[in-house]
């Protein structure tokens, strides 16, 4: 508390307040009006964007379901050792939970997640479900395992208690190609199902491809645009902004057209004695095709940050180099190269960030060997339903990228990330 | 205020507008597949429902799944009142709760008098949905490109008789079949010998013998086209989207009805439809005996109520997958099956793929 208060010395304003306090309440008014301004943008992407990925986030860890439709059995399971099986309170809680009308909608989404788990478990809490209502006496252990024979493995009674908590690693460890046996511990996939990492690899793979693909297609054509007469790359940029304003579908269609085995290329191959028709050239629905789609489908995400880095750096820059010594090629590598570093981090960001989750492209032209994760995402999301998963792949190809920003952040700086 | 006026003068009036005539006549969402499907349900159904009702029908498209409408029932927000879906969809949707049971002994009775229940064909009626077609997967090749016939599911795995590229639909469910059938498993038997781990290892080991040569397609359109260009000379397809090239747009291909894999579609209302009576209604309509022979003028996809059968044109029954000469070799699409076993199958058929 050593304020140092000297009336006499302090500065007032003409109505008498100290100067401080009269400017900090003028910055607060401004502060408030700024913040209002930008209010609805940000209202508008709590609500579009960081809400929807919380959410997907938390359920790629939640599985309430199981606990949910059978709390009385889980507090029953949670008692038993796991071996042999578990004791006839268990099997009786099951049962009335089992009959409890109200209790359809919950048991049907616990018998969706245990059958992620294991096969089988959909029809077998269906079928169970229609006899167990008729058994009104115990012992109901001989009842269920009357029923189907599954009751009266130890493995069923393990596979619910592992799903029985609130939340899970399973999902995350699915991702990754693992999973929990029956007695909860964390081991590999069989090999016939592993498929997640190979993909996660060929994504991250694939989007490095295209991202270089990109720079190097990408960075002459800037460097044309940005050095042309205005008349000449004006036509230039239009010829780059129309398929960038070309929708999506219609430019992978139309690669389609050219590159399929009966396509214009090969008939222009065939035409000129290349190939022979018996032996055409596969360029689509596989690697190939993927890589070329999406390197074309994206190359306007690294021009224009490139074009507009490029239009700054001034002529001036390179004569002087030139008139000091240099030949051009080091004149361009040593003084015009550095210049465009800030386009090339956010041309490059920019289009590998797009790939990582490409997946309309690839659906189509990927045949089998050009599929990536989100490919699979949307499998889960659309058609498996299984959306723990689909939120746990999703989860990590977000980690991914956090990772992979904060490395560019490292390394080349983000404050030096220009986009025009 | 002087300009405000104007402005809530026509928002009022707007409000009047939608309030009367949200009074009057109710509208509602259907949602369909799309394409020649979607257009064949809106000439036999929407359209002969709206003349009669006064309502109106917004006819929506979407992929198959129920993706969204389990979004909508969680979000406690449906905007979809009836949904055209696949069977195992239904049972599944039904089981999970998203969908509303339906109150199914409302359902008209058939042209000749007989009672819906019997007048629908078996399994087409389910707790929480109403059968409108019967639909297969067959494979059909170009004529022009094929030396020899290919007659049945054998040729479809030979590639030494049959070269050339395949087109199969990305998904383990008909082609895990076929192959088991290929590989001489009687139709009856498919089912039983897919359910053990070895009918699965000699599935996939049938299909690997023609891995290298498929081209695996995703949306119905697709083989129709892959065919017409050559880039397949033999395909896996929906019969109806083969009919639409074969008598529409004159493609030279041909049909082999041997092994199809037939299946249903079904109306289901999502939970909490906002709409029910009227959604009701015009599925009660939709379904009766005229409205489903009526459709098949459309599109070659068969009726599923006994009495709409002899009420389909003359010129169409050669094409419907129920047609006696079509239906010699056919096996039902097991939905308990694939409820059961869909998930960790795509799960295998996946990795096979990527493998």
């Amino acid at each position: 508390m050593a304020v140092v208060s000297d009336g006499a010395g302090m500065l007032r304003t003409a109505d008498g307040v100290p100067l401080k306090q009269a400017l900090a309440r003028a910055t607060r008014v401004n502060k408030i009006k700024a913040f209002l301004l930008v209010a609805p943008l940000l209202v508008f992407i709590l609500i579009t964007f960081i809400v929807p990925i919380l959410d997907m986030m938390t359920r790629s860890v939640s599985s309430p379901e199981v606990v949910d439709a059978l709390p009385k059995t889980i507090a029953e399971l949670v008692k038993w050792d796991g071996t042999d099986l578990p004791p006839e309170a268990a099997f009786a809680a099951m049962a009335a939970e089992m009959s409890d009308k109200k209790n359809k909608f919950y048991l049907g989404k616990a018998a969706a997640r245990l059958n992620f788990q294991k096969s089988g478990f959909r029809s077998l809490f269906n079928k169970s479900q229609r006899k167990i209502k008729r058994v009104k006496q115990g012992p109901f252990k001989d009842a269920f395992a009357k029923i189907d024979k599954r009751w009266a493995q130890s493995a069923t009674w393990n596979i619910i208690r592992n799903a029985s908590g609130r939340y899970t690693d399973v999902h995350y460890l699915n991702a990754i190609d693992m999973n929990r046996d029956p007695a909860g511990e964390i081991a590999a996939q069989p090999k016939i199902k592993r498929i997640y990492v190979t993909l996660f690899e060929r994504t991250i793979y694939v989007s490095f491809g295209v991202t270089i693909l990109c720079l190097i297609l990408a960075y002459p054509i800037s460097y044309l645009l940005a050095t042309l007469p205005l008349k000449t790359s004006n036509l230039l940029m239009i010829l780059v902004l129309l398929p960038f304003w070309t929708s999506l579908l219609v430019r992978t269609t139309a690669w389609i057209v050219l590159l399929q085995a009966n396509g214009v290329l090969n008939d222009l191959f065939v035409f000129f004695g290349i190939v022979n028709d018996e032996n055409r050239i596969r360029m689509i629905y596989n690697m190939t095709g993927s890589l070329i789609a999406m390197t074309h489908i994206l190359m306007p995400f690294m021009v224009l940050p490139l074009y507009s880095v490029m239009k700054t750096i001034s002529p001036t820059y390179m004569r002087a180099a030139r008139s000091l010594g240099a030949n051009p090629f080091t004149a361009f590598v040593r003084v015009y190269m550095p210049q465009t570093v800030p386009g090339i981090g956010a041309g490059s960001i920019l289009v590998f960030i797009l790939a990582i989750g490409y997946y309309i492209t690839p659906a189509l032209v990927g045949g089998q060997s050009g599929q990536l994760i989100s490919n699979l995402i949307e499998y889960h999301m659309k058609k498996s339903l299984n959306w723990g998963l689909a939120a746990a792949l999703g989860g990590l190809l977000l980690i991914g990228i956090l990772v992979l920003y904060w490395l560019y952040n490292r390394i080349v700086g983000i404050d030096k990330m220009k986009f025009g | 205020m002087k300009t405000f006026k104007p402005l809530s003068v026509a928002l009022v009036g707007l409000f009047a507008v939608g309030f009367a005539s949200s009074a009057s006549a109710e509208a509602i969402t259907v949602v369909s597949w799309g394409g020649a499907y979607t257009k064949s349900q809106i000439n036999a159904y929407h359209k002969p429902w709206e003349a009669k009702t006064g309502n109106k029908v917004n006819s929506e498209d979407y992929n198959g799944g129920l993706a969204e409408v389990r979004a909508q029932v969680e979000a406690g927000n449906v905007t979809w009142d009836a949904v055209d879906v696949e069977l195992s969809d239904a049972i599944r949707g039904c089981d999970e709760g998203i969908l509303e049971p339906l109150p199914l002994d409302e359902l008209p009775a058939g042209a000749d008098g007989s009672k819906a229940a019997d007048d629908f064909i078996g399994g087409t009626l389910t707790e929480c949905a109403v059968g409108e077609i019967v639909w297969s997967t067959v494979f059909a090749f170009d004529k022009t490109k094929m030396k020899k016939t290919p007659t049945s599911i054998k040729d479809l795995f030979d590639t030494k008789n049959f070269p050339g590229k395949r087109g199969l639909r990305k998904t383990p469910r008909v082609n895990l079949e076929w192959a088991l059938m290929a590989d001489g498993v009687a139709t009856a038997d498919v089912y039983k010998v897919l359910s053990t781990p070895e009918g699965v290892n000699r599935a996939f080991a049938k299909l690997d013998t023609i891995k290298g040569e498929v081209i695996w397609w995703e949306a119905g359109a697709q083989p129709p086209q892959m065919l017409a260009d050559g880039e397949v000379v033999i395909s896996s397809a929906y019969n109806g989207r083969l009919f639409n090239a074969i008598m529409v747009e004159k493609k030279p291909f041909d049909i082999v009805w041997d092994g199809q894999v037939w299946d249903i579609d079904l109306w289901v209302v999502p939970k909490g439809s906002k709409n029910f009576k009227t959604t009701w209604d015009f599925i009660k309509f939709s379904t009766d005996t005229q409205r489903l022979a009526d459709q098949a003028k459309f599109i070659s996809y068969g009726p599923v109520r006994k009495s709409s059968f002899p009420k389909v044109q003359k010129k169409m029954q050669p094409h419907m997958p129920t047609a006696p000469v079509n239906f010699k070799n056919p096996l039902q699409n097991d939905y308990e099956f694939w409820a059961d076993n869909g998930d960790e199958l795509t799960e295998r058929f996946n990795a096979w793929l990527a493998g």
